[in-house]
């Protein structure tokens, strides 16, 4: 029942059609690990906003002196675009019931995702030999917090695709294959719209 | 199936549940887990209860007391007495209103009342207690690490930054934060689901009981306050151990930053801890009033207006930082505007009771209790919301007063009334009625001796968070203290209870509070048993709920 719905509701006046039961009693019509999942997003959401905020607003001091972004950031985000396609990869053929297919994407993603791990500790330590560990530089602490709690978020990610493959591998029920698949495409991609976010922001600066 | 057919409506099965400590341990029940959070929430009421109590007899006379270190060793005694502030906001807010109300009552009782056989994700909350109950380990760590964190709950910088509080303590005490912040979003993403998902048959969101709309609202502040408190954290513990200046001023940093980041968590958090008491007041003043709430939409959407409206008036707290007079003037506003929704609540209550055949049980007498006291704090509330009162009471003990009447012990008496009336449910037995008029008569005189007189003191200007005041604070500072004792000796009184409630109070039936009791907790035995629904209730022909 979409939220529109929900609040037009007037419990107060007689049920039509008394007796029958009613076509939907949930406030979401989606399955409970969905409905966490998207919870979750929410969660996450908020705390990159702040993070975001807190980095436009402390961009307008005077004091302000940006940083170049390390060129492999840009590599790095074509591997999380390929790690997310994975995802989907797989998530398209656990509809079909493809199990190689889930095999190829959740193969495909994981790669990518250590990758992608891989070549940010790679632009950390760009930065470190170009003299930018002076954190007191606030574009600097800024960096290296917003990349490591994005890496964070894809870390604990991993777990979930570790399990997902586990589940694979051992050739679970098709329908909770399904749901597994499903749940770490929508994570990851919305971790990567997170970091064109955050690089774009980067960038900007 | 013959075991379903011959079940008693509810479907309870008493048989195959873990025993022992993997019961508890390993515990994926709703109600256990439910228990294992009151147990935790007692174990921080005598901590923090403890704590408050120091702080009591330091504060009964001026000068120093109880100086633990010796002569000469003022300084650590002081900042001693900052860890006992610290520890006691910081149980009492995380460690004890938090886990009783969304993770005890919440758990025990959104399942039951929704007609949900369990939550939704039982070994998430099986995770969710287990982070909490290490996150008060790791925060009495702390308490015992070199000086302890005597930062305030408020942690600001440059107080507690390296150079002025170096050491472990702060990182264990922001790492347990952190902890309990994860339980608590964990938490609320399985109420949240359980709530959208679960319902029984019928149980559209307008026919939930009120108390299950108060833990939802409660849920979505959580999602959003919560990870505002994290990143402010994570930022904090960088600052202090990775060299970045966030909050720094002499690496570019702004204090002011953490106070904001501190407050958008922090208000919100108020209504975090008394949004559950206006769920469980409500329950307990329709039951013993006889009658369904009044204006249950009203109500309900009350909490909506609160929840969103408690998000855009962090700055109240920051009156005295340089706002300029626009900013204070909107969030003067604003903060006024609070009083719609929440006087909404208590005049609703008000008629609920009026015109019905009340019974004055011990849950109504806390019911009723609350109400006092929520309207106590609140009226003080008001006051401070204006700008030029708070710069003028700013970290005096007017502040204290007016926060502890509206949500400590406006939160304690909504989880006496909430313990009171659930407690047949939770463990079949029944409390002994005149200890329990004892201890509710005790506790009101108790926290009003001892609250009400740091109004006045504040009105002298008597500050915060300092062990050791003028003479001419002493006359408050006395009787202040006695409530103190009194309050005290009411919760032990109330442990007693507890004990005497478990080993020999009478059985109870299914509704022991008659005709007033309408939600489905009350159509299973008592004690609940470890399965609940494992036929849906079917709640299609049901009206709306009270």
């Amino acid at each position: 029942m979409g939220i529109f719905q929900l609040l037009m509701e007037k419990p107060w006046l007689p049920v039509e059609g008394e007796g029958e039961e009613p076509a939907e009693q949930r406030a979401s019509s989606m399955e409970s690990p969905h409905v966490g999942l998207r919870v979750f997003l929410a969660v996450a959401t908020v705390l990159f906003t702040l993070f975001l905020v807190v980095y436009v607003e402390r961009m307008t001091f005077p004091d302000w002196r940006p940083l170049s972004e390390p060129w492999v950031l840009w590599l790095n985000t074509l591997v999380l675009i390929i790690s997310s396609a994975g995802f989907h990869w797989a998530s398209v053929n656990a509809e079909r019931g493809d199990l190689e297919g889930i095999k190829t994407g959740l193969l495909t993603a994981g790669v990518a995702s250590f990758a992608f791990l891989a070549g940010q500790l790679w632009a950390w330590q760009l930065l470190v030999d170009l003299g930018y560990y002076d954190m007191a530089n606030p574009a600097v602490g800024f960096f290296y917090l917003l990349t490591g709690v994005h890496g964070v978020h894809l870390l604990g990610g991993l777990v979930a695709w570790f399990r997902t493959s586990a589940k694979v591998k051992a050739e679970a029920d098709m329908a909770q294959l399904r749901m597994s698949v499903g749940l770490c495409a929508v994570y990851w991609h919305f971790l990567l719209v997170v970091w064109l976010v955050l690089f774009g922001l980067l960038l900007l600066t | 199936m013959a075991d379903q057919e011959t079940a008693a409506p509810g479907g309870h099965d008493h048989d195959h549940h873990p025993t022992g400590w993997r019961r508890w341990l390993f515990s994926t029940n709703h109600k256990d887990i439910g228990t294992m959070y009151i147990v935790l929430s007692m174990v921080g009421a005598l901590v923090g209860g403890a704590m408050s109590f120091m702080i009591r007899l330091e504060l009964m006379d001026p000068g120093i007391q109880f100086n633990l270190f010796g002569a000469g060793e003022e300084a650590a005694y002081f900042q001693f007495y900052n860890v006992l502030v610290t520890g006691h906001a910081f149980i009492m807010v995380f460690f004890v209103v938090m886990p009783a109300m969304m993770g005890g009552f919440g758990n025990w009782f959104v399942p039951l009342m929704i007609g949900a056989p369990d939550m939704a994700f039982p070994r998430m909350n099986n995770i969710s207690f287990w982070l909490l109950a290490s996150a008060l380990v790791l925060l009495l760590v702390a308490a015992f690490t070199q000086g302890g964190p005597g930062t305030g709950w408020t942690v600001y910088p440059p107080l507690s930054s390296a150079e002025f509080h170096p050491g472990p303590a702060v990182d264990l005490g922001i790492l347990s934060l952190h902890l309990a912040g994860a339980s608590s979003v964990l938490g609320a993403i399985n109420m949240i689901t359980t709530i959208f998902n679960m319902r029984a048959p019928g149980m559209t969101i307008h026919r939930m009981p009120l108390f299950c709309w108060s833990i939802l609202v409660t849920a979505f502040l959580l999602l959003m306050a919560m990870p505002v408190l994290a990143g402010g954290l994570t930022m904090l513990l960088t600052d202090r151990n990775f060299g970045t200046a966030f909050f720094e001023p002499s690496g570019g940093g702004d204090p002011v930053l953490w106070q904001h980041i501190f407050w958008f968590f922090g208000h919100p958090e108020v209504y975090i801890i008394i949004l559950p008491g206006f769920g469980i007041v409500s329950q307990v003043v329709s039951t013993f009033s006889r009658k369904p709430i009044f204006g249950y939409l009203g109500m309900a959407y009350a909490m909506v207006f609160i929840g969103f409206v408690g998000f855009a008036v962090w700055a109240h707290h920051m009156y005295t930082t340089g706002l300029d007079a626009d900013t204070r003037a909107y969030f003067v506003s604003a903060s006024l505007v609070i009083a719609v929704p929440t006087g909404v609540k208590i005049f609703s209550w008000l008629a609920t009771m009026w015109g019905g055949s009340i019974s004055f049980r011990v849950p109504m007498m806390f019911a009723c209790g609350f109400i006092f006291l929520f309207v106590m704090g609140g009226v003080t509330g008001v006051a401070l919301a204006n700008a030029g009162m708070d710069i003028a009471f700013h970290d005096t003990y007017f502040v204290v007063a007016h926060f502890h009447y509206v949500m400590a012990i406006a939160g304690v008496f909504a989880m006496f009334a909430g313990f009171y009336y659930w407690i047949g449910k939770m463990c079949g037995r029944q409390y002994p009625r005149v200890l329990a008029r004892i201890h509710f008569w005790s506790f009101f005189i108790g926290v009003n001796v001892l609250f009400f007189p740091q109004h006045f003191s504040g009105m002298a200007g008597m500050p915060r968070r300092i062990p050791d005041y003028p003479d001419n604070y002493a006359g408050w500072n006395y009787v202040s203290s006695i409530g103190a004792f009194i309050t005290t000796a009411s919760t032990l009184l109330f442990f007693f209870i507890v004990w005497r409630t478990l080993s020999a109070g009478e059985k109870v039936p299914a509704n022991p509070w008659g005709e007033g009791a309408k939600t489905l907790e009350w159509t299973v035995e008592s004690p609940a048993p470890f399965h609940t629904f494992e036929e849906l209730p079917d709640m299609t022909d049901k009206q709306a709920a009270e």
